[in-house]
């Protein structure tokens, strides 16, 4: 019986696999033919901020809907219902923070890396270290999410189901995105995500208009249809699906909405995107169109994930292989036959390459320019070396996501970017927030509210249901957990802001006021950071 | 020219910073910092920034976390049915939908009448043209 549905909703191999290359090919000729050699630092790094900010507005969405959203939301919909629409309102609110908050300043103020924007007004070395920290442990933890992925896509698609048969696909995929990274640099890997997103849009969008279509424009009749296809029955629709059992799963997801809506501003592969565009005008455009792209997104990913339980049915999805990850291309399946599929899959497939080819780059960037170039240089690297140290990261990198994809593989991959966003959330955005607007902010200070962030947010981790104890947890037969959340945000997150706190009223020292002056006036108007 | 003022070994972290940027810019000379930090036209501009971002990052993390937190505690609320299969619950997530673009629409329109203007008043006193 599940063989035979397996058999059945992968559709045709051949059909996804040549999709599939014809967008690998076409990305790296893209990529062949937008790089020019990559030669100054800001080339391989910030893509020489040339680019515009609608163009960087859709690369910086196409960071957004990653596997996880594309995949894990929709199959979270699909199966758990309101739940897991719940997650997709914050991966659209938490938005406004880069708008408001983070995006124009930091454009303004930065250049390369976080690190820039921690450590500007901070004694050098320490802050560039600890900023480089937080930055490699956040995107190892987005990037396994992202390989997890991976795994589950390929068994559906390539009707793949030996572990080993997967691994190997797994590293295939790994050597094609060291590729893109180390030959197009930034600029490479932003068309490739423009592309990507680009086609993403299409194809959900086209999915959802074909569904309000097939159930005469009303959204009440997907909904009822979805609710006697699921064994939730009605309950499908409420509140609870997912996170209702008791007190603690409550609140576990109020920890995560927290983590949700205040971390995906902070993550520094998309922090690292505001420099690839001019000026901060042109980072507020980018900001503004890629909220109007996450609005159609997920809209229409809200249709698609109930639309997915109508149509196929949450039993069905469940029992597939790749489980609930394989809610949208088994819809694409249902609706455009073994051709949709094959497009859905492929653009699922560039989703990942795409996003951690962005990842590796954020990472190796934030080594080669904080910790090479800052602190073991002492900020006297010539711009070659540090291109060749950025990219021998990346190869590093490469290497330890292909490792990690093949451990993870089956991981439930929208809960495991969860947790790089309460990481993300506790480290990186207490620091920006008060190194931006908060006068006395000093070296302490900073140094404190990024490891407080980092660090409990990782202990925590460590001790909570997520690693051991419960019958979903990664390191299964032993329980040493006493955190109850899954989570950490609720707790690490106003943590590492007291720390930040704490560390800068305990501290002796001053804040640096010239550094000061020239961060506020840089931050605000611009000026300086053309120079 | 304000180049020469600065101590010649100055601190690791203005060094650092000052080769990091100043590499194509050392023919400018750099602008005073704090003379524009102190000028009422800098203070004006921080002041209607911080007066919009704070209280609006405010009103929509509230405005969310009330969402988030009778979504996750008053089941009966959010299951009660409007119209069709449509819930209490999905009205109010669509209705964030809504607010975010709304916000998102209300910054832009901002930015561009109060606070594009001031910078550029800014970037005239401090003599730096924009390219």
């Amino acid at each position: 019986m599940t063989v035979q549905i397996a058999a059945r909703a992968t559709g045709s191999p051949i059909i996804n696999l040549s999709v599939f290359f014809a967008f690998v090919v076409i990305t790296l000729f893209v990529v062949y033919k937008a790089t020019n050699r990559n030669s100054t630092t800001s080339d391989y790094y910030a893509a020489g901020s040339a680019f515009s900010g609608v163009q960087n507005g859709i690369a910086l969405s196409g960071d957004f809907l990653s596997a996880a959203s594309f995949l894990g939301i929709s199959g979270a919909i699909a199966v758990h219902g309101y739940d897991g629409f719940l997650y997709s309102v914050g991966w659209l609110v938490a938005w406004l923070v880069a708008l408001l908050l983070v995006g124009e300043r930091l454009r303004n103020t930065g250049r390369f890396t976080v690190g820039d924007v921690m450590a500007f007004r901070m004694k050098q070395r320490p802050v560039r270290a600890a900023a480089a920290n937080a930055t490699l442990v956040i995107t190892f933890f987005y990037m396994l999410a992202q390989m997890a992925g991976a795994g589950g896509l390929i068994a559906l698609l390539l009707n793949v189901h030996s572990k080993g048969g997967q691994a190997l696909i797994i590293t295939g995929v790994g050597l094609v995105m060291v590729f893109y990274v180390l030959v197009g640099g930034m600029k490479g890997t932003t068309w490739v995500q423009i592309i990507k997103a680009g086609l993403l849009l299409i194809c959900v969008t086209f999915m959802s208009v074909f569904l309000l279509g097939k159930f005469g424009f009303s959204l009440s009749a997907i909904l009822d249809q979805a609710s006697q296809n699921s064994p939730l029955g009605a309950e499908l629709l409420n509140p609870g699906g997912w996170y209702g059992r008791n007190a603690m799963d409550q609140l576990d997801f109020v920890s995560l909405s927290l983590a949700l809506v205040l971390g995906i501003s902070s993550l520094p592969h998309v922090l690292m995107r505001f420099y690839t565009v001019p000026d901060a005008k042109e980072a507020r455009r980018s900001v503004v169109w890629c909220s109007w792209s996450m609005f159609i997104f997920y809209l229409s990913i809200l249709l698609v994930g109930y639309g997915a339980t109508a149509l196929v049915g949450s039993d069905k999805i469940v029992k597939a292989p790749g489980g609930e990850n394989s809610a949208a291309p088994l819809l694409a399946f249902e609706i455009g036959g073994a051709m949709l599929l094959g497009i859905v899959s492929a653009v699922a497939f560039a989703t990942i390459l795409a996003v951690v080819a962005g990842l590796t780059l954020a990472a190796s960037a934030s080594f080669a320019h904080d910790v090479y170039a800052n602190v073991i240089r002492n900020g006297k690297a010539d711009p070659r070396s540090e291109i060749r140290v950025a990219r021998l990261t990346a190869l590093v990198i490469g290497f330890l996501a292909i490792l990690g994809g093949i451990v993870t593989n089956g991981q439930n991959v929208a809960f495991l970017v969860s947790l790089a966003l309460a990481l993300a959330a506790s480290a990186n955005l207490p620091t920006i927030l008060y190194t931006l607007f908060w006068k006395r902010f000093n070296t302490t200070g900073t140094l404190w509210s990024i490891y407080g962030g980092l660090v409990s947010g990782l202990v925590l981790i460590i001790f909570s249901p997520a690693i051991s104890g419960s019958s979903t947890s990664i390191i299964k037969g032993v329980d040493f957990h006493w955190f109850p959340l899954t989570n950490p945000g609720l707790v690490s997150i106003p943590l590492s802001f007291l720390c930040g706190f704490l560390g800068t009223v305990f501290s002796k020292e001053p804040a640096d006021p010239k550094k000061q002056a020239e961060m506020e006036v840089r931050s605000l108007t611009g000026i300086g950071s053309k120079a | 020219m304000n180049k020469s003022v600065r101590p010649p070994a100055s601190l690791p972290s203005e060094r650092a910073i000052g080769t990091g940027f100043a590499d194509r810019g050392d023919d400018i000379g750099e602008p005073d910092f704090e003379a524009i930090q102190q000028s009422p036209e800098f203070k004006l501009l921080r002041k209607r920034l911080i007066w919009f971002i704070f209280p609006m990052s405010a009103f929509f993390l509230c405005w969310y976390m009330t969402f988030v937190l009778f979504s996750a505690y008053s089941h009966d609320f959010m299951s009660r049915k409007l119209f069709g299969a449509v819930n209490t619950g999905t009205v109010f997530g669509l209705l964030q939908f809504v607010t975010t673009m709304a916000i998102v629409l209300t910054y832009r329109r901002f930015a561009r009448k109060k606070l594009d203007p001031q910078v550029d008043t800014i970037h005239e006193l401090a003599g730096v043209g924009k390219e």
